[in-house]
């Protein structure tokens, strides 16, 4: 009895003092979630300003002190932008560029890799180097040869020089996927070989189904970085109807650069759709870009 | 057929498209450019060959030489600054509740276009009805300065942007870099009364090193690689205050159609992000620490 009733005091009091520690553990967690929230309004306020000035008119947009929300909303300034330039056109064109851009690298990448790491051919090792060293070439570098190249295919202002080179080359899609391939047994390959299955087999049968997570993470990193690339299409395009989004909207601002309203409802036009497969695929995003460390 | 034959058949096969892409798109654009640059070519007219004269002329250019100084100034303001707040965000990020969410707050912008947020970022520092100058009126009362056309200020304005796109790429990166210390070494540490500043300088630091070299080198090559924001924020100004190496080439070959003079830049270019690549690769030597 005398030994239970210490024992539950004993209790007590240490209950108390790990209560007591947390408690005081709390206060720099406390502090930590302010300065991680403040941090993390520098990142939303700019999304948010932009939204909603894309939704004032010329007098609420030079207020001062500001509003924090349109009086009233002008949802017109959308189907103004949408209006003053072909927007919906600038999305189709990159969508349809970006998806076949995927669909060629994820296929070419897929081969030049998997032949890589498992098929013994001459000059493997000289070449894949090559496809290394290209890792260090900055588009920039080469964009003044790739112009007259691209000329002289007669490929200029047309969409065929933003799919063709991107579809059939990337030196970082190859090597990412090899890693990849690299990890896979060889038993399961020589085995399959043993049976009778050719290469192509062994590819598609075997090896790709293994590979899906790094597919999916190439497909992401090759969907946003010609989803988002401006250098290229800005040289090489020049008629507005064959425009990408990013270049539209870099016209548009040339043309509307006072009315500031129109700015950014055209900029919330342009950002909003990638933001919401952002929001909705998170994960999946993030996680490939960590797993390969490129931003696209 | 032996099988020797039928591996050289089959390599061949499946290399063929990215090899041609490699050589029609890559290879051959990049001895074209060291080419390219000693010529003096309009893209219609004959090239003539003039040695290493489009290199001298770049040296003797005053716009290469500001296109230089701003991009190694960018450089410089950018790198570090944006290499220690992502850092600092992914400790604060690593053992936090509600990580997923601060993550997606902070990567909202590396997937959002650069000319979006350039535009975004031009209204935010307008100098009369932007935001950041409204709310240090209204809030501290000071007028504040002309952010994009300042002489002085357009850089570390586009550094600004350049920083808040970029944090939450390298901030990723360094969690992953986290999450591979064991949590042992903490654990002992905290035994033996480290404090949390402690463990931050003596574990975290040096087993993330590995990590911090990686998110360096493409820092580095990133910053050196700048154009978007600048052509559409500032258009290079005011007075070529915000003129960048990419823009200095950009201009040269599409402008004014001289694209020898551009190749040159272009190869000046390359070779400084070899070379500093090279560098960084070698001097990680020393501080860089591989675990086992």
């Amino acid at each position: 009895m005398e030994s239970a009733k210490t024992e539950s005091i004993t209790q007590l009091q240490q209950r108390a003092v790990t209560k007591r520690a947390s408690l005081k553990l709390n206060i720099p967690g406390i502090i930590l979630h302010l300065i991680l929230i403040v941090a993390s309004a520098l990142m939303i306020v700019p999304f948010y300003w932009m939204v909603t000035s894309g939704l004032k008119d010329m007098s609420q947009i030079f207020l001062i002190p500001p509003t924090m929300f349109p009086q009233p909303w002008h949802w017109e300034n959308i189907h103004r932008s949408l209006t003053a330039m072909p927007f919906g056109k600038a999305y189709f064109n990159s969508a349809y560029i970006s998806i076949l851009i995927v669909i060629g690298q994820l296929l070419t990448c897929s081969m030049a890799a998997f032949a890589f790491a498992k098929i013994n051919f001459p000059f493997r090792n000289v070449l894949f180097i090559a496809f290394l060293s290209m890792l260090m070439v900055p588009e920039q570098v080469t964009i003044v040869p790739l112009y007259i190249i691209l000329k002289n295919f007669g490929w200029l202002d047309s969409h065929l020089s933003l799919i063709i080179p991107d579809s059939l080359f990337s030196a970082f899609g190859v090597f990412l996927l090899r890693q990849f391939f690299m990890g896979i047994p060889r038993d399961l390959s020589e085995s399959a070989y043993v049976d009778g299955a050719n290469q192509l087999t062994i590819y598609m049968r075997i090896m790709l189904p293994l590979v899906k997570p790094a597919l999916a993470a190439l497909a992401i990193i090759a969907f946003l970085g010609t989803w988002n690339n401006f250098f290229r299409p800005v040289i090489f395009l020049s008629t507005t109807d064959k425009f990408t989004v990013p270049l539209m909207l870099s016209t548009f601002k040339g043309l509307y650069v006072t009315d500031w309203t129109l700015m950014m409802s055209g900029s919330t036009i342009a950002v909003i759709p990638v933001l919401v497969v952002y929001l909705l695929m998170q994960r999946y995003i993030i996680e490939g870009i960590t797993m390969t460390g490129i931003k696209g | 057929m032996n099988p020797k034959r039928s591996n050289t058949i089959w390599g061949y096969f499946f290399i063929a498209p990215q090899l041609i892409g490699l050589l029609t798109f890559s290879l051959i654009p990049l001895i074209s450019a060291f080419v390219l640059s000693t010529l003096d070519w309009d893209g219609f007219k004959a090239a003539t060959f003039v040695g290493f004269d489009n290199f001298n002329y770049a040296f003797h250019n005053p716009d290469f030489q500001k296109a230089m100084k701003n991009t190694l100034l960018f450089s410089v303001l950018t790198v570090p600054a944006g290499i220690f707040l992502s850092l600092l965000t992914a400790v604060a990020l690593n053992n936090v509740r509600m990580r997923v969410l601060y993550r997606l707050f902070f990567f909202m912008p590396v997937v959002t276009s650069s000319v979006a947020v350039a535009i975004v970022w031009m209204w935010l520092l307008n100098g009369d009805f932007g935001l950041i100058n409204v709310m240090l009126k209204t809030v501290f009362g000071v007028k504040g300065p002309q952010w994009l056309t300042d002489l002085h200020l357009v850089l570390p304005s586009l550094a600004l942007v350049s920083i808040w796109k970029g944090i939450g790429f390298n901030m990723v990166l360094f969690l992953a870099g986290l999450q591979g210390i064991s949590k042992d070494y903490y654990e002992a540490s905290m035994i033996d009364g480290a404090t949390r500043i402690q463990q931050f300088w003596r574990i975290t630091v040096p087993l993330l090193s590995p990590t911090t070299l990686f998110v360096t080198i493409i820092a580095v090559i990133d910053s050196f690689k700048v154009f978007d924001t600048a052509f559409v924020m500032t258009s290079g100004g005011p007075a070529k205050a915000s003129y960048t190496m990419v823009y200095h080439l950009y201009e040269l070959a599409f402008k004014n159609f001289q694209f020898g003079k551009s190749a040159s830049a272009a190869v000046i270019l390359f070779i400084i992000i070899l070379v500093l690549t090279v560098l960084q690769t070698y001097y990680s030597r020393k501080w860089v620490h591989y675990a086992e």
